[in-house]
């Protein structure tokens, strides 16, 4: 592919793969959400099993010129349960949807995670000494004769080794009647949004009794239900703006300084339908399954099933870029109809200084995409076919089957294997995604 | 207090040897880290009660550095902590020593949990005073300065509550910080931290120099009030209010109004709704002439909003806007600018609207007189009655006496009978609820033979109500309602009626005649309860439903200090007597107790 491993392009090295190596793997250990923090220091990552899991970046190895540091394991904690919803007799699964980091407010680190149904807050801190000393018991827990107390002893605190607590701080509970599939922080700090297929609601973080609706598209006859609410997310810089997409493709933005409820949108970005491609698939294909603002707010980025689009919020009528992602699928929509890929919702992300995109594909391919119109590249998250420091190989997929090294065929592809989640350090060359239940994280090569 | 350490001293164990009277402070101390939540905020309430044990010389040598390091507990321990602190100068060795208390404030100021921090600061606040005007400088002024400067938002939005305590206290090099500390945090990268300082703003120019006001103060809430963030921009509205109090008349125009004229006309409507929430305080603190001028039209403006959150704020303030109005030309502005606005609203489109209108419109009749009121106000009155909210009729008929004051209720009563009694049949029993509470007042603005003639009956069929709530609310009605009329219109009218019930095939009225009974009896004297009441009770104790007999018991047990103590022996007795051998256990039980309560055993 021409352009492809040329010296604009950046190369990407594989650097870490989390999860167990094996393929024997449990519905509950299926990575849902890859989210980093607002500095990249930490990682999170949450399962189909309600656990979230933190990688820290190692401090040290920063100062050396070829490599950046290592993700760890700093915290692992269970975030939801399963529950059984009485009145309505239905199970809510423990799978986390959704994790977004608050902006860091003091030592410790928060975060919000959401199941369908439920937010929570967690609060990440270190402990690094406890008190020592009572009065009535030896440390041992032994107690002590109460007569031989003569003098009182005050606790002291004494180092100990380093410890990391991860504490529930609030439940956001019985907001949403339909599933929630995003939350996002305002820049203002104090509130959030969480949206379900018909609804986005508007929270303080500091009160869990009370939300706003700001968003109801639900029809009052539920027959007349021609669209959902897809995704959602508030603009980085101002607090009064957000957007959501729909199943039918559009991105509605909202100002909540025009009015309490948003139901009236102040844009509508809409790419207008070609006729002539029009198929049974063209609304499937075309629903949003990610937004994404730029993290200068001048653009935002939207994903569907084919492609990545590029909006300028200035510009409702049509995007300012358009990345073909696998556009050798739509051929084989049918047969992806048939096995329910077609729903799949991939997310995509910006790179730190906007000038990159990146998102999920099948086969465990990824695809990368300069802001200059290049055509992209594929790569493989794959620790067999990758060693370490070691530039990734870009693929090509062709129709019929395969001819050179580098290429592969449609019809060999595993629509098993796909990256859905993906997140880009917000400072640094280092993009994390899940396959399945491994988590992949590359670095950018250094030169 | 002594006092307090006395007492847990004195029910402690009893001990051989040791020193019994350590036992229990040695408890609460080890109680400081216990794993149970609520046996550590035990002990931390009562920390006074450790610190007088140790004495202040240990109080501030170990006690207070474990406080320091106790941040990492739950949000109700720290708020308790924050809270305790707050006092404890004595239990430190007095204002000599109170700076050892800011340690411990300092690091509870940094949390992220806004209700300790602000607890914190309070107690900081309420502590900076027992500094001596030297150990403010040393100690107090450069805990505010490291907290201003904080890495994280959390310690700089606590400092912000601290600078107006310090500022009259401290030298004048000292101040110029401060005030450039304050300038700093008014233009933080961080919103939270520009929101405490918006909301500082007015405590602030409070304690400054009225120069420095006109030359720092007035360009950081123009700063502010322009802020990117309308979650900034809205505090300001309400630090309007102080800056504008603290200024001279002449300099109002030139330093307030513009920005004030801007955020009434806000770009975000939770702008919008702050100015008209906050409308009576801007009017009393800019005075007569500028509202006159400026404030009329903006008004105006609110009351005529596209969102109709900020309609409701303004409606609410429509009586005490009106009211503030200069009285020279208060009946022209309301006649020819409010009220074309305000009859608008009685039609609004949404219903929080209007009922917040409702709740207040009745108010204008005093400030227009009975002319007006009678020519323009009346009809908008009639119009809210056949409002199809409830809310809006309820409100109406809530704050009827303002209007019966000027004008008489009678011009409303033709309107206000249908709006009752649509209320009282209203299929939401809370509505249900609401217009009973009102039947006293009604009864009373309205006098006693409208009542009869038009509510008796409505009063009556609430007793029949199918819900509990509705025939206890009714119940209680009838009670204020003879306390209003006297005992011998109750013979006459509901006396009768209540006592019919005690025939119907349904128990629950027949138990309602009995609830009435307790009720009514006390108010309607002894004459009417022995000859009238009692009867009925007495032969009810032959009731086939056990809930009904037993609560004959309680209301004999009820009605007994109104009789006479021969009626007592001999009617009331024996009816006890037998409902005491009963079958019911319930029965036997409550005619057991009325027996020993009443002493007829």
């Amino acid at each position: 592919m021409e352009g492809d491993g040329g010296s604009e392009i950046k190369q990407w090295c594989l650097s870490q793969v989390k999860g167990a190596i094996d393929d024997d793997v449990t519905e509950a250990d299926i990575i849902s959400a890859v989210e980093f923090n607002h500095s990249g220091e930490l990682l999170a990552t949450g399962d189909r099993g309600g656990r979230i899991v933190i990688f820290q970046q190692e401090q040290e190895s920063k100062t050396l010129a070829h490599s950046r540091g290592e993700y760890n394991v700093y915290s692992t904690f269970q975030s939801h349960e399963p529950e059984f919803d009485y009145l309505k007799s239905l199970e809510i699964e423990e799978k986390i949807n959704k994790i977004r980091w608050l902006p860091q407010k003091n030592a410790a680190h928060f975060l919000l995670s959401t199941n369908d149904k439920t937010i929570k807050l967690w609060k990440i801190s270190e402990r690094d000494k406890r008190p020592e000393g009572y009065n009535l018991k030896e440390e041992d827990g032994r107690y002590k004769d109460p007569t031989s107390v003569t003098t009182l002893r005050v606790p002291v605190f004494q180092p100990m080794d380093l410890m990391v607590e991860a504490s529930p701080r609030r439940v956001y509970a019985n907001a949403h009647t339909y599933h929630i599939n995003s939350i996002s922080v305002n820049s203002d700090n104090e509130t959030y949004l969480s949206a379900d297929d018909l609804r986005i609601n508007l929270w303080h973080l500091d009160f869990t009794d009370r939300s706003f609706n700001i968003v109801d598209i639900k029809p009052t006859n539920m027959e007349e239900l021609t669209e959902v609410i897809t995704a959602s997310e508030f603009h980085p810089l101002q607090c009064n703006t957000f957007v959501y997409g729909s199943s039918k493709g559009s991105v509605r933005l909202c100002d909540m300084r025009a009015a309490a409820l948003c139901d009236q949108h102040s844009k509508l970005f809409e790419e207008p339908e070609d006729p002539s491609a029009r198929s049974f698939f063209s609304e499937i294909i075309s629903s949003v399954s990610d937004v994404k603002f730029s993290h200068s707010g001048r653009y935002m980025m939207t994903r569907d099933y084919l492609t990545i689009k590029i909006w300028d919020l200035n510009m409702e009528s049509q995007p300012v870029e358009t990345y073909q992602v696998h556009e050798y699928l739509r051929s084989k929509l049918c047969s992806l109809y048939e096995n329910d890929c077609i729903f799949d919702k991939f997310e995509c992300c910006w790179s730190h200084d906007d000038s990159e995109v990146m998102t999920g594909s099948y086969n465990n391919f990824f695809r990368m995409f300069g802001r200059d119109g290049q055509a992209g590249v594929t790569l493989e998250a794959s620790w067999e076919s990758s060693s370490p420091r070691c530039p990734l190989r870009p693929w090509r997929v062709c129709a019929g089957s395969r001819r050179k090294e580098d290429e592969i065929g449609v019809d060999c592809l595993d629509f098993s294997r796909k990256i859905l989640h993906t997140s880009w350090h917000p400072q640094d060359g280092i993009i994390a995604m899940a396959t399945v239940n491994n988590l992949y994280i590359f670095q950018e090569k250094l030169n | 207090s002594a006092g307090s350490c006395h007492s847990v001293s004195s029910s402690g164990m009893a001990g051989a040897d040791g020193d019994d009277s350590l036992y229990p402070i040695a408890v609460l101390i080890d109680e400081l880290r216990n794993e149970d939540v609520q046996l550590r905020l035990n002990s931390i309430k009562k920390l006074s009660t450790i610190a007088l044990a140790l004495g202040v010389e240990r109080t501030r040598t170990e006690l207070l550095p474990f406080l320091t390091d106790t941040i990492y507990d739950e949000d109700e321990v720290l708020l308790a902590l924050a809270e305790q602190l707050g006092n404890f100068t004595m239990l430190v060795g007095g204002p000599e020593y109170v700076h050892c208390l800011l340690p411990p404030l300092e690091s509870l100021a940094t949390v992220e949990e806004t209700v300790v921090r602000d607890k914190a600061v309070e107690s900081l606040r309420k502590i900076s005073h027992e500094h001596s005007p030297v150990d403010l400088e040393v100690h107090f002024e450069p805990l505010v300065k490291r907290l201003a400067s904080g890495d994280w938002f959390t310690s700089r939005t606590s400092a912000c509550g601290l600078f107006s305590v310090c500022y009259p206290r401290v030298s004048s090099t000292v101040k110029a910080e401060i005030r450039q500390h304050f300038r700093n945090l008014c233009s933080d990268d961080t919103p939270m931290v520009r929101r405490a300082a918006a909301s500082k703003l007015g405590e602030f120019a409070k304690v400054l120099e009225l120069e420095y006001v006109k030359s720092d103060i007035i360009s950081l809430f123009t700063a502010l009030a322009s802020d990117e963030q309308d979650s900034v921009r809205l505090l300001a509205v309400e630090a309007c209010v102080s800056i504008a109090t603290l200024l001279p008349q002449e300099d109002l125009e030139t330093l307030v109004m513009p920005t004030l004229r801007q955020a009434a006309e806000d770009k975000s409507w939770r702008v919008r709704y702050m100015v008209a929430d906050k409308f009576s305080e801007l009017q009393k603190a800019v005075g007569p002439e500028i509202t006159k001028n400026d404030l009329v039209p903006a008004f105006q403006n609110l009351l005529k909003d596209c969102e109709a959150e900020v309609r409701a704020a303004a409606a609410n303030k429509v009586k005490e806007f009106c009211e503030n109005l200069p009285e020279d030309s208060r009946e022209t502005i309301i006649m020819t600018h409010i009220l074309p606005c305000v009859k608008e609203l009685v039609s609004d489109t949404n219903q929080h609207v209007k009922s917040a209108l409702a709740s207040v419109i009745m108010g204008l009749s005093t400030i227009l007189g009975k002319d007006n009121t009678i020519e323009h106000l009346l009809p908008l009155f009639l119009a809210q009655l056949k409002d199809e909210c409830p809310e809006v009729r309820l409100n109406i008929i809530s704050n009827l006496d303002c209007v019966n004051e000027v004008i008489g209720i009678r011009q409303l009563s033709q309107s206000l009978l249908p709006a009752i009694v649509e209320l009282a049949e209203d299929a939401k029993w809370r509505v249900r609820l609401a217009i009973i509470e009102y039947m006293p007042l009604l009864a009373g603005q309205l006098g006693v033979e409208f009542f009869d003639e038009k509510l008796n009956s409505l009063c009556m069929a609430w007793l029949v109500d199918h819900v509990y709530a509705i025939r206890e609310a009714a119940t209680c009605n009838l009670t204020k309602l003879v306390e209003k009329f006297g005992a011998e219109w109750a013979q006459n009218t509901i006396v009768p009626k209540v006592l019919g019930m005690a025939n119907d095939p349904n128990y629950l009225h027949r138990m309602t005649t009995l609830f009435c009974i307790n009720a009514l009896s006390e108010a309607c004297g002894q004459e009417i309860t022995t000859k009238h009441m009692l009867p009925v009770v007495l032969k009810m104790s032959n009731d086939q439903v056990a809930n009904v007999r037993f609560n004959v018991a309680k209301s004999l047990q009820k009605i007994g200090p109104v009789l006479d103590s021969n009626c007592l022996q001999t009617e009331v007795k024996p009816v006890l007597e037998k409902l005491a051998a009963d079958q019911d256990i319930d029965v036997k039980y409550f005619a057991q107790e009325a027996i020993s309560v009443l002493a007829l055993a």
